[in-house]
């Protein structure tokens, strides 16, 4: 792999089925690509893929490189060039769990009193779990608390007055 | 007093179990002064141990009185360090001065006891908890040619709830 070669960030979705990952990861081999950081799971019946992905190609060049298996495998596919900026992460400092029976809204109101906190998303999972008949929803973030971690312990006050069960806790991460 | 290199990963010499340490000597010392230095060079360490450093003989530092609210016994030297009792379980981040740019989630007893020499050959026993156990914890495994990626679990899901949550 050349120094020169272009990172790009490759999304995939498609309905799960075996062999998605190991099938489009050994044609980006194949093809003379290299990842970087990925994430994939498989969100409701369907399967995501998001990977930073060098290739000393075109973002044309890297589709058809691919081509065969997101064909055979029904895979939507979008390619964007990024810069990588690797081996910079930013470490969280705060974890916050939120839950509660589900409802049109929740992410928007908690990230919007979170975000006005000063807090910094750098990764949120959620999930629908429960019944089909009483849905119920978990959200977990990991962030940086921009203005400190009392300022977001006010923000979740608000959520939870209206009746949204949220607790966040300082993660300390030990060097040694 | 000099600082050391530090060893990082994949370096396989992390990988190697060390050896008790018999003689305590002046040499001794002055290598834990070293290792004392070379841990607090680095960026937020607060702990250390000899293979870090590609000296394979069983001594650690810890020292976690730098960090606010948090139960420690100041700066400790650990020679030929054994936990004697384990207790409860927590998950945690961790980093290591031997794997740069990467953090994980591990589980560690929440409280061990602990028996040790000093560099003096003294021996001594420590009760601790939380932070500082935790980081000793991390460190004898690094004794035990053992690193936390080998320990890493889901950052997704708890594995061991807290017994109090904070509301």
């Amino acid at each position: 792999m050349t120094k020169q070669a272009k990172w790009y960030m490759l999304t995939l979705v498609g309905k799960d089925r075996p062999g998605i990952v190991a099938h489009v990861t050994a044609a980006l081999y194949e093809a003379g690509a290299n990842l970087g950081e990925t994430a994939m799971m498989r969100l409701g019946g369907n399967f995501t893929i998001m990977m930073m992905v060098q290739f000393p190609g075109s973002r044309r060049e890297l589709e058809q490189a691919i081509a065969t298996e997101t064909d055979s495998l029904d895979l939507t596919v979008h390619i964007d060039p990024i810069e990588a900026h690797l081996h910079a992460h930013h470490e969280p400092d705060v974890r916050i769990t939120v839950y509660g029976a589900d409802r049109a809204g929740i992410v928007a109101r908690v990230t919007g009193v979170l975000a006005e906190a000063g807090l910094d998303i750098l990764d949120l999972e959620s999930d629908v779990a429960g019944t089909a008949e009483a849905p119920i929803y978990v959200m977990q973030i990991e962030g940086r608390a921009r203005e400190g971690i009392p300022a977001l312990a006010s923000a979740l006050e608000i959520v939870r007055a209206e009746g949204v069960d949220a607790h966040l806790e300082p993660v300390e991460t030990l060097v040694g | 007093m000099a600082v050391l290199d530090i060893l990082t990963y994949p370096d396989p010499r992390l990988k190697q179990v060390s050896a008790p340490v018999t003689d305590f000597d002046e040499a001794l010392r002055a290598f834990v002064a070293d290792l004392e230095e070379t841990m607090r060079a680095g960026p937020g360490g607060v702990g250390i141990a000899a293979p870090q450093v590609g000296e394979f003989r069983r001594i650690v530092i810890v020292d976690v009185s730098a960090k606010p609210k948090t139960p420690n016994h100041g700066r400790l030297v650990l020679v030929n360090p054994e936990i004697l009792e384990w207790d409860g379980m927590v998950k945690g981040r961790e980093g290591c001065l031997s794997v740069p740019d990467f953090t994980g989630n591990v589980i560690r007893a929440a409280r061990i006891r602990l028996r040790a020499q000093d560099e003096h050959g003294e021996a001594r026993e420590y009760e601790m908890e939380g932070y500082e156990a935790r980081a000793v914890q991390h460190e004898i495994d690094h004794l035990d040619g053992l690193l936390f990626l080998d320990r890493l679990v889901s950052k997704r899901h708890d594995l061991f709830r807290r017994k109090v949550y904070a509301k």
